[in-house]
This record gives C-alpha cells, structure tokens and sequence, in this order.
C-alpha cells in the first residue's frame, strides 16, 4: 500500500503535466477553430465566392457542417484534427498535414544549424563576457545582443544577400540549392545536408552548404543574442559562488575553473535556454524563410497568407503552436532530469 | 516634521546647488507630492549616469520631433510618383536617400513613415498592456476559478509563437494597419497580465486594502483605483521594453505585406518593395531598414535604462 503511495506521488507530476498539455493544446485548437470559423464573416463565401447560387451556397454549408451548433463544429474540428486531418490546401490542392510533413525537414534542417551556430558562439562568448564583467569583452557582447535584439531579421537576411551573395558572391542565392542540383539527391530524411552525405555526393553537400550558411547565420543571430546574454548571467551568479574560490586557492587552473567547474553548474539552465530558443528560431524562420525562398514551414504558411489559403495557415499554426508548446515542456522535463534539486 | 525643515538645504549640499535641487534631494519630504518628485529625481540622475540609456532617450526624443514635424522635414510628397525619376541613387536630383522604384522619394517616405511606427507603437502600448492589466489584476484580486480561468488563457495565449498567432489572425481578419495593430495587441498583452497579477498577489492583502473594504468600497474600486495603480511602474518598464518588439513584429507584417497597404509609406513594406532591386539598388531596402533598426535600437536602450533605473532588482548589470 505504501509503495502503492509513493508511486501515485511520483506520478502527481507527471499526470500534472499531462493534463495541462492536453488543456494547452485544447485552448490551441479553440484559438485556431475561432481564428478559422468565428472570425471570417461568413466562411462559406469565401469558399464558393460571392457568386454562387444558393443551392451551392446551402451545400457548402451543409457540407462543411456550418449548419450545426458552434460547439458541435468545435467536437467535429478537434476530431479531425486529432486524427490528422488539417483540411485541404487550396493552393497545393493536397491534404494539408502531407504538404506540412513534405516541408517541415527544410524547417528543420535550417533551425538546427542555426541553433547549432548559436550555440558554438553565444555559449563562449557568455563565459567571456562573465569572467570580464564590466570590462570590453562584456560590453562587446551586450552590444552584440542589442544589436541582436533591435534589427528586423527579414531586413539582415536581405542585407546579408545583398554582401555576401551579390557583391562578395561567397555564398549560394535565395533557395536550398543551385537550380542545376535540384532534385539531384534522393530524399532520404528530407534535409539535404544530411541526405547528399548518405548518397555521398559532396559536390551537392557543398552547395547546400553554400546555400545554408547565410540564413542559418542570420537566423542564429537572434538565439546567439539570447543564449550569450542567459550564459553570463548565469555565469556570474557561478563565479562568484564559495566552490569557485576553493578551487582556485586549491590551485586549480583558471581555465579549469571556468570551462569546467562553472560552466558544468551552468549547464543545467542552459539547456532550458537553449530549447526555448530552439522554439522562438521557429518563429524567426517565418520571415528569414520569406527572404530565402527556403522552403520550409515558415514559408509555406507566409504563401498560403497571400493566397489566402486559411486552412493551410492555421494547420501550420497548430503544427508550429504543438511543437512550440512540446520544446517548452521538454525543456522543463529536462531541467528536471538533470538538475535533482528540481525534482 | 516642520515644513521648514524640509525645504531648507541639507548642510552638506554644494554651494551652487539651487533651492529647488535641494528639496528635490530632501532625505526628509513634507508631503506626499515632494517624496514622488524625489523619487523621481533620483530615478533620473540614475538613468542619466547612463549613456547608452540617455542615447536611447535621444534617439526616441528625436523620432518623436520627426513625427511632429514631418511636414516641414519632408522635401518631397510622400506618395508623389515620378517615372522619370525612378530608382536614383543617394544625392542625385536633390533626393537625400534617393528614389524607390516608383520615383518616390525614400527620405520623405522614411519621414512619414515615422507617424506610423509612433501610431502603431501608440495604439498597441494603449491596448495590449490596458487589457492585460485587467485581467492580471482581476485575477489576482478575485483569485480561486477566476484566477484559474483567466491566467489558463493567458498560458494558452502565451504558449503560441507571436508571430504566428498574428499572422493567423491577420490573415482571418484581412490585411491592413487596423488589423495588424489588432493582431500585435491580442498577441501582447499576456505577459501584462502575468505582471499585474504577481503584483496585485502581494499587495491585495495589505492593510490599507482591508481599510478601504472597511469603509464600504467596492471590488471594482478596490481593484481599479487602489491595486492597478501599483502595478503601473513594473509595467511601464515592461512595456518599454516590448516597444522595439512591437516595431518589429509590425514591420514583419508589413514586409509580409499584411500591413500597412501600398502606397502608405511604412518602413516594413517599404523594404518589401525595395527587395525587387536589392543587388542592384541597394538604397531602396537599405534605407527603411536602418530606420527600422535606429528606432528599435533606441527602445531597446531606454527601456534597459529605465529597468535599471527603476527597478532595484536589476540595478547591478
């Protein structure tokens, strides 16, 4: 009986947990259901047109079960979404969720050399800026993240193309690869850095390279910004903790001091840090997309925007708001793994 | 405490300092107006030591003179197209920052284009936070199903991406500035409300809050004259903060062409228009965008400065 206790209590948590990610995605498709039905005037028009008789106008209705109470609408739509059905794109004239899983890996692949980037710079860059607090590497670093924090990423990718693609030429243009190597290498993951290595073809590894560089560069930018700014607090908060002076007047060296004693103390909170900011490069692959003619999720949903194509809009809402909410809790449950005292 | 008192100089204060340095720098305020203008006083000489801080409030300053006096700044119309004089570079034909690709000129179009960021920036600072405010501070004040109610939806809010959720919501409503200033409000003002209720959780329980339910006021009162009052200073600097944010979520939807519509000179759009002649005219995207980049540049500055200035937890970075 006893175990029995302490079992339900170490699962409080966990079904804790569960049951505010089932209300948080609830309260997601409940926004992207009123987005989509309650807001438009009448969804119907904008499916038939302004033009329509009336008896296409009743059976689109119909059809689209408009004619049921908003809260049977809602039960429908959650069903459908639960079982994967976003709606069809009006553009694509293909299920939604298929043109989502087609995209997604370019997201993919572009956000993780990004954060990647983010990380190899911001993470020393925040050690540095700790140790000489007060002094020109902290400030240079803060300058850095304000920079960070103030330039519109559309406009950066645009001047990044501008220097590096159009007057410096050292890297590919707007797109995943040179027109010459499309559809070259067989899909294997989808993400073709990944795929031209397994067919081993380095000649198009090398253009995908070229062509990902500048906007995982822009686009990391942004979580650098955020990852170096997290680092050094977190360091100083570590340096000037009792463990530090023993292991110095021990005679440890001051390299061993910091890359390993701190920063091993500080690793715990950062990779929280470094999962939201995997979360938000999601967001800022919205725009950076648009400017690179990537093809990923950011770009899909800014096309179907144009074309007006709502239910490919809010199917890569929920699939964004899903894998937004799952980075957060998944940094949370990390933290919890790692670090005992948050147990 | 003699009004006397107060008002005479403190004995250590230099000789040049004026009457009204000293009862600003008073250890010992005769009323309650005095000890908020000393507060205030010393908030300033704090933000003041700070430059990068005083170089944002210039910076601000400087977009708010702009925008007041556009008119008189603007050496061309605006909207004024001229095919003949499309897509001068820099300093040709009088064009300060040459033309865009309709022949308009990019430093009055930039000019004016400074009351639609301020109009933006106005419109979402009055709304976003207004709205949050009353949510956090009802639940907070209400606490138990309201609270749970209301700060559940505000998570469900904060648990989508900004820009996402704006587009979404851009796209159902239609584009356009009203709409696009709607879509930012909706989408910022959570974290207000976040504020407001851990502010309004540890003063609803003072004294004086009991006092005035005593003397018979209402909840509503309570609420809108006693506890929203003392969570305006953490979320003025909050929304300072949020204002570069702001800038920059408007001008994505602007870029994306969901906001403001052609031909009104907003900075976003204008840098989408210009990325047609990005290799070859680099001023027409340049230009907007730098702007974009120096005004959000001088919120972020200010809005640190002032968190430093006013908030004694952060004084030390």
């Amino acid at each position: 009986m006893d175990l029995l206790f302490a079992i339900v209590r170490r699962m409080r948590p966990f079904v804790r947990l569960l049951l505010s990610l089932l209300v948080t995605f609830l309260g997601l498709l409940a926004i992207t259901f009123f987005i989509g039905r309650v807001i438009p005037v009448d969804p119907v028009l904008a499916v038939v047109g302004e033009r329509a008789p009336p008896e296409v106008y009743e059976a689109t209705r119909k059809a689209m079960g408009l004619d049921k109470p908003l809260i049977v609408q809602f039960g429908i739509y959650i069903w459908q979404v639960m079982h994967g059905d976003l709606g069809m794109s009006l553009l694509t004239s293909r299920p939604v969720l298929e043109d989502i899983r087609r995209v997604v890996p370019a997201t993919f692949e572009l956000a993780t050399v990004a954060t990647i980037i983010g990380v190899l710079i911001g993470v020393p860059s925040g050690v540095m800026a700790a140790v000489h607090a007060g002094r020109w590497p902290d400030h240079l670093v803060r300058i850095i993240g304000l920079i960070g924090y103030s330039v519109p990423v559309f406009w950066l990718g645009l001047m990044g193309l501008l220097l590096f693609y159009g007057k410096l030429g050292w890297v590919g243009g707007p797109g995943r690869l040179d027109i010459f190597y499309e559809g070259m290498v067989p899909q294997v993951t989808g993400m073709i850095l990944i795929d031209s290595l397994i067919a081993g073809d380095m000649s198009i590894f090398r253009n995908a390279v070229s062509h990902i560089i500048l906007p995982s560069l822009m686009l990391g930018y942004y979580s650098l910004a955020y990852i170096s700014r997290m680092t050094r607090s977190f360091m100083l908060e570590q340096l000037g903790q009792e463990y530090i002076t023993t292991a110095r007047v021990k005679g440890m060296s001051e390299a061993r001091v910091i890359w390993v004693h701190a920063l091993g103390n500080v690793m715990v909170p950062l990779i929280t840090v470094i999962a939201l900011s995997y979360a938000s490069l999601l967001e800022g692959s919205v725009l950076t997309e648009t400017v690179f003619a990537w093809p990923g999720l950011g770009f899909y949903i800014t096309t179907a925007l144009v074309s007006a194509d709502m239910s490919a809009v809010l199917g890569g809402t929920i699939v964004v708001g899903m894998v937004f909410v799952g980075l957060n809790l998944f940094s949370d449950f990390l933290y919890r793994i790692v670090d005992p005292r948050a147990r | 405490m003699s009004e006397k008192h107060a008002i005479s100089p403190p004995p250590d204060a230099p000789s040049g300092a004026g009457g009204l340095r000293a009862w600003l720098e008073s250890e010992t305020p005769a009323s309650a107006f005095q000890a908020k203008c000393v507060q205030m006083w010393l908030a300033w000489l704090k933000f003041s030591a700070n430059p990068l801080a005083v170089i944002g409030l210039l910076i601000i300053v400087a977009l708010v003179l702009v925008a007041l006096f556009a008119p008189l700044l603007m050496t061309h119309d605006p909207l004024a197209q001229s095919l003949a004089d499309r897509l001068l570079p820099p300093g040709e034909k009088g064009h300060l920052l040459g033309t865009d690709g309709l022949g308009r000129d990019i430093w009055s179009r930039i000019v004016a284009g400074s009351r639609i960021t301020l109009y933006i920036v106005a419109l979402v600072t009055i709304t976003a936070p207004l709205f949050g405010l009353l949510v956090g501070t009802v639940a907070g004040y209400f606490g138990g199903w309201t609270d749970t109610i209301l700060m559940r939806f505000t998570d469900i809010i904060l648990a989508f991406p900004k820009l996402i959720l704006a587009l979404a919501f851009v796209a159902a409503l239609g584009p356009g500035i009203g709409n696009a200033i709607l879509a930012i409000a909706i989408t910022s003002w959570p974290p207000y409300a976040r504020i407001a209720r851990a502010e309004t959780l540890t003063i609803r329980k003072s004294d004086f809050i009991f006092a005035s339910r005593l003397q018979g006021a209402s909840s509503a009162r309570i609420v809108a004259f006693h506890v929203m009052p003392l969570c305006m200073s953490s979320l003025i600097v909050r929304v300072t903060l949020d204002m570069a944010g702001i800038i920059l979520t408007a001008a994505g939807l602007g870029f994306l062409g969901l906001g403001a519509q052609p031909p009104m000179p907003e900075w976003g759009a204008m840098i989408s228009e210009g990325r047609k002649f990005l290799l070859d005219q680099w001023w027409v995207a340049t230009m907007p965008g730098l702007a974009i980049f120096i005004v959000s540049l001088g919120f972020n500055l200010l809005g640190d400065g002032l968190r430093d200035a006013l908030d004694p937890r952060s004084g030390q970075s």
